[in-house]
């Protein structure tokens, strides 16, 4: 069923890169889990209950200031793995080359 | 007499208003074993030092409120190391957030500060809550204080571990498909798992989030309630949670009608923890209880329903660490290659396994066979459990279906995933559900705890309480 091929498409669109010799034991562990969980497809049910409307709906609070501007700054500045002031720094992502 | 750190929550809280110890010297008991014991268990990643501000106000509050100050007043406890402490590690289990410093409380954290209780420190956990052992943490497996050789469950092992062993008097851990309460059952506690929406989970790291519940882990019923009573409540910060009242309420009644669906115990259980089962029934039935067959036919499939959307909300979620803003984090030469490189080396194999099955089922060649199809079997599911209880007042079947197993037996990652196979109903229907310990079985002459498990429709924590209660005293607990 899955194939390291696969596997690898899989890992890319999930931003993992993995070595071949991992890619086939993952497809072998794959084709275990998805023969377990394949046996959905043998259910049988009404379009009614695959359409219906879920049982909770989104709540949204009101607009506002929850707290006080900056009062998280440094805290969360704190974790950057790299910074420049408040600021994140990150890999320049648009070239001009 | 019974060492402190053996206590219940209640007869801690009770003992400290008649000023037989200080809350002082229950921590220092709790804290004592902890580092006594940790070595051989590794419950706990990380014990806290004493916070003597903490401890101080909490006796003095104590000394001041009397039998006013909240029951968990000066009471230590151990938390999971996925739910957030202001200035502490919360790992979740990885290395992927191995020096990650939480900036804020999680709510249950401020709701437990707000009772004055004291944090021990932070548990072991299968990597970002996906396993059935403890073995998928980063940090090294923890053992079970029954029998060493073997896992306390999981994911919330270590907290399961911490509370059988005595290091803590009672603790939070949290459940997507039984990460609760199949620790309790494998070690001998009360475990239970809210109604969706019950409990704020700002705070929590992510894993399915329309699954997660936090919930406590306790040495009997009465503490597990006292526990979740202090923390359930509508959050404006998780728009999840439910107001009190939302489902019909319904009265408990004096002798339960106790639903048993037969039909799923006839294979795949332990003979003697099914023997065990039955005897807990009869206990039950001979208190004046009455046992009525249900027929749950979806359950069948919930399981693999439950490993189709899990594993969907696990790859969302997790897409956050990328390695940019906090947690691991590894440079090359493109961006791509941040992402790849922080990702890769950042998370563990269980992890890798459960991003990638849910990219395959959320892709958009399967998404219907899959995912969509999993969804509308939770909504039969659902409904399935909706009738049961139009003629049973709860639902009972074992928590697991054998003894905590050794450690590294299930090296196979479906073999793992069916451990889940009777807790993760509760996760999929939203229902609250309550681990009790049922007895022993024994094991290479030693004595395995094993758990009975109760469902109740949404929001009927209370009804789970009573008949948890009936449970304990129907052994002689």
């Amino acid at each position: 069923m899955a194939t390291a091929e696969e596997v690898k498409k899989l890992a890319a669109l999930a931003r993992i890169s993995l070595p071949d010799g991992e890619l086939e034991k993952f497809a072998s562990e794959f084709d275990a889990i998805l023969a377990y969980v394949g046996q959905l497809e043998s259910l049988d049910i009404a379009q009614s209950s695959a359409k219906e409307k879920p049982p909770l709906r989104n709540v949204m609070r009101a607009d506002g200031a929850p707290h006080e501007g900056g009062v998280y700054t440094e805290k969360l500045a704190a974790q950057f793995p790299a910074r420049d002031g408040d600021a994140l720094s990150v890999k320049q992502v648009i070239r001009h080359d | 007499m019974t060492k402190l750190n053996e206590l219940t929550i209640a007869e801690a809280a009770r003992a400290l208003r008649a000023r037989e110890f200080t809350v002082q010297a229950l921590w220092d008991a709790c804290a004592a074993a902890a580092a006594a014991r940790n070595p051989e268990l590794n419950a706990f990643l990380e014990i806290f030092d004493a916070d003597d501000a903490a401890i101080a106000a909490a006796q003095k509050r104590i000394d001041t409120d009397g039998s006013a100050a909240p029951l968990l007043c000066g009471i230590p406890l151990a938390m999971k190391d996925n739910i957030l402490i202001e200035g502490k590690i919360a790992s979740a289990g990885s290395r992927m957030l191995e020096n990650y410093r939480a900036t804020y409380d999680a709510t249950v954290v401020k709701k437990l500060k707000e009772a004055g209780a004291l944090f021990l420190g932070r548990t072991n956990m299968d990597e970002f809550a996906m396993g059935s052992s403890t073995e998928h943490s980063a940090y090294g497996p923890t053992k079970n204080p029954h029998d060493t050789h073997r896992v306390p469950g999981g994911s919330s092992g270590g907290s399961a571990a911490a509370v059988a062993a005595h290091l803590a008097i009672a603790a939070l851990g949290s459940d997507t498909g039984g990460s609760i309460r199949q620790p309790a059952a494998h070690t001998g506690l009360v475990g239970l798992k809210p109604t969706y929406g019950a409990v704020s989970r700002s705070g929590l790291i992510a894993m399915g989030s329309s699954l997660d519940q936090i919930g406590p882990l306790a040495k009997t019923v009465e503490d597990a309630r006292l526990l979740y009573e202090a923390i359930a409540g509508r959050d404006p910060l998780d728009a999840t949670t439910i107001p009190a009242g939302l489902y019909p309420a319904r009265s408990i009644p004096e002798k339960f009608r106790i639903g048993v669906p037969r039909h799923l115990l006839e294979k795949g259980v332990d003979a003697d923890l099914r023997a065990a089962f039955d005897a807990s029934l009869e206990r039950l039935k001979d208190a004046g209880h009455t046992l009525i067959d249900i027929e749950l036919p979806m359950s069948a499939y919930a399981l693999a329903a439950y490993y189709v959307l899990m594993p969907a909300e696990v790859s969302t979620n997790l897409a956050r660490l990328d390695g940019i803003r906090y947690g691991h984090a590894v440079r090359g030469e493109t961006l791509l290659d941040d992402y790849l490189l922080s990702r890769t080396s950042g998370f563990g194999k269980e992890t890798l396994r459960r991003i990638l099955l849910g990219t395959f089922v959320l892709s958009s060649g399967y998404i219907d066979a899959y995912y969509y199809k999993a969804d509308a079997a939770r909504r039969v599911l659902r409904r399935e459990y909706e009738k049961a209880f139009g003629k049973a007042d709860i639902v009972a079947f074992p928590t697991t279906p054998s003894p905590a197993f050794a450690l590294g037996e299930k090296s196979d990652p479906l073999s793992m995933y069916l451990e889940d196979i009777f807790t993760a109903t509760a996760n999929l229907t939203g229902m609250p559900a309550l681990s009790v310990p049922m007895g022993f079985v024994e094991r290479a002459g030693k004595q395995l705890p094993i758990g009975m498990h109760f469902t109740a429709p949404n929001q009927a924590e209370d009804t789970l309480f009573v008949l948890g209660t009936a449970v304990e005293k129907a052994r002689g607990a």
